[in-house]
């Protein structure tokens, strides 16, 4: 019971400090935001990578669609969005708050529902392949998409789509991003943290496993692979509908399909923090984010090389990450114990 | 009595090895069938040929009246023809209850079902299991920890589990403490009456598959050699001499 209450307590000062930190600490409000989209993407990266056993390196695909399709949506609910990507500073294209608001909601829904879909239709075509096959070839697909995005003129191009700024003042703007992310952020956990503990989630860790015995047990393999897949794009590409919009202007290679920064920080993080966990991926990511920051500011110049340190230093020696480590020295946490029958003490 | 598996003619090689030739054999509903041969005898591809995990080069192979040669093995495990592995097969990173509970049959739910979380009827069905083949105490440990005899045992759990009509047991008792091997023969014989499972299972332990099979079927050089009852088995000369290789 105590355990019970220590956790409730632990949830209600997490979540306290989510909606305070951007008030106390208003100089860090993007840098908040930032750590809350770290956190989703790890998290959604853990739901094939850790849970599954599908280590995707296309993730991105779904962060720079969600990008493009919010975009697309908000602005096509307006304009013509040819004329608007073609505009290059010359044409005017105002919108009212209703229409800002608006397009961004339906937006950052709809990039969600896209990418669903998108991950279904790849992965049928994907969930064929194994390790490090499956691994390279969704990393290829986020490539292609990339370069196939920034050669197509309609949506801009390699220059990408400015969107409208935020109506209200900048600082109100940053906390409105800030708890758009945290509202999704907290989605994502709580929604992962019931599917974990359902006889899907069940599944899922067994296809993980040892897929070959999960078929011979009757399980629904690929259908769940699919699913399991487009869920988590659900939330990486409404991470990515809220990115566009924050960060106002965005271009196809560098910040929508990034492939080599967040692509592959979203896999440090829960390498870092430990895959396969609830909680491996949150810890992860704020631990990366932190290391990232810290070097960025203080070894500037050296800060990809420090990055590329803490990612073989995690690869080679610290491989099961800090959840992974704690389960190793604190088995009892986690109720790792012989049992006893109770009928038996009684004797 | 009515037949659950029909297999008519079934011939495989892969490449220039016949693994099995031109064999016939039915395993009637409700009941425990064995399979026996020396090494290499074709009895495992036999199996893996009835669950789809190869095609067929010849003949057919029904299960409840439906032809199953052609299908996968996922199709063929969600018509309720399971079976367990003779290198054992478990999610050895979770535990007992959790190797139990993944088990449970999702060939009976949709997705909302599985959407769901377990239910106290789920986790009285594991434990019960669980105890019903003697792992109860063990249930919470890492069951990749367990001993191979344990892993066995932990896997005909999961296979009870699943609710199968019909269950292909591949060696069950090999690398069991022979302690245990009448413990597991009286499992087994209950999954059987108890829960109405059919049986057909591949064992090398003579004494186990003598007191267990109603029908036992001897292949040799992946043909069949003989079949009968224990009795007519234990006294054919064909199949002393397969096993002593008097050939």
């Amino acid at each position: 019971m105590n355990m019970a209450r220590n956790k409730t307590i632990l949830y209600a000062l997490i979540l306290a400090f989510t909606f305070i930190s951007p008030f106390a600490f208003p100089d860090f409000g993007t840098q908040l935001a930032t750590l809350w989209l770290m956190i989703i993407v790890a998290l959604t990266w853990d739901m094939t990578g850790g849970q599954m056993g599908y280590n995707s390196l296309g993730n991105i695909f779904f962060y720079g669609t969600g990008m493009y399709v919010a975009a697309l949506i908000s602005i096509g609910m307006v304009y013509d969005v040819g004329d608007y990507t073609n505009a290059a500073g010359g044409g005017i294209y105002k919108f009212t708050d209703l229409q800002y608001f608006g397009g961004l909601a339906l937006g950052v829904l709809g990039a969600g529902l896209f990418c669903s879909i998108t991950a279904v239709v790849i992965g049928y075509l994907t969930f064929g392949l194994r390790g490090p096959y499956f691994a390279i070839g969704t990393l290829g697909v986020a490539i292609a998409a990339g370069e196939l995005v920034s050669n197509w003129d309609w949506v801009g191009g390699g220059q990408g789509i400015a969107l409208p700024v935020y109506p209200g003042d900048l600082d109100t703007g940053k906390i409105f991003f800030y708890f758009l992310f945290a509202a999704v952020g907290v989605g994502t956990f709580l929604f992962a943290k019931w599917l974990y503990g359902t006889r899907f989630g069940a599944a899922i860790n067994a296809i993980r496993d040892d897929e070959e015995k999960a078929d011979a047990m009757g399980i629904h393999t690929l259908r769940y692979k699919l699913y399991t897949w487009a869920m988590a794009a659900f939330f990486v590409g409404m991470a990515g509908g809220i990115s566009a919009f924050q960060l106002i202007h965005f271009e196809p290679l560098e910040s929508a399909y990034q492939t080599i920064n967040l692509g592959i920080f979203m896999v440090v993080c829960v390498l870092l923090g430990g895959k396969g966990t609830l909680w491996g991926p949150v810890i992860g990511a704020i631990l990366f984010h932190l290391f990232k920051e810290v070097t960025w500011n203080y070894l500037l110049g050296w800060q990809w090389v420090a990055l590329g340190a803490l990612i073989v230093v995690t690869v080679v020696y610290f491989q099961d990450g800090v959840m992974g480590w704690l389960v190793h020295k604190r088995p009892e946490w986690f109720g790792i114990k012989v049992e006893k029958k109770v009928a038996e003490q009684a004797k | 009595m009515t037949s659950i598996i029909e297999v008519q003619g079934v011939s495989k090689s892969f490449g220039g090895v016949v693994a099995n030739h031109d064999v016939s054999m039915t395993v009637n509903s409700g009941t425990i069938t064995g399979l026996i041969g020396p090494n290499g005898s074709g009895k495992t591809t036999l199996f893996n040929s009835i669950v789809g995990y190869h095609p067929i080069d010849g003949g057919s192979i029904q299960f409840e009246g439906e032809e199953i040669s052609r299908l996968s093995v996922q199709q063929i495990a969600r018509r309720g023809l399971l079976r367990t592995f003779q290198q054992t097969r478990i999610y050895g990173a979770m535990n007992g209850v959790e190797n139990m509970l993944i088990s449970l049959p999702h060939r009976k739910m949709n997705i909302w079902d599985a959407l769901k979380t377990y239910t106290r009827e789920d986790y009285e069905r594991a434990d019960h299991l669980l105890e019903f083949v003697g792992l109860y105490e063990k249930r919470l440990l890492k069951s990749g920890d367990l001993s191979f005899g344990q892993q066995k045992l932990l896997e005909f759990a999961m296979a009870l589990m699943n609710e199968p009509t019909c269950l292909l047991l591949d060696e069950p008792t090999a690398g069991i403490n022979p302690t245990l091997i009448n413990g597991l023969i009286d499992r087994l014989k209950r999954a059987n009456t108890e829960f109405g499972i059919t049986l057909f299972v591949i064992e090398h332990n003579m004494r186990v598959i003598m007191n267990m099979a109603e029908t036992i079927y001897c292949l040799a050089h992946g043909e069949l050699l003989a079949q009968g009852t224990p009795d007519e088995i234990q006294n054919d000369q064909r199949v002393i001499d397969a096993y002593l290789g008097a050939h």
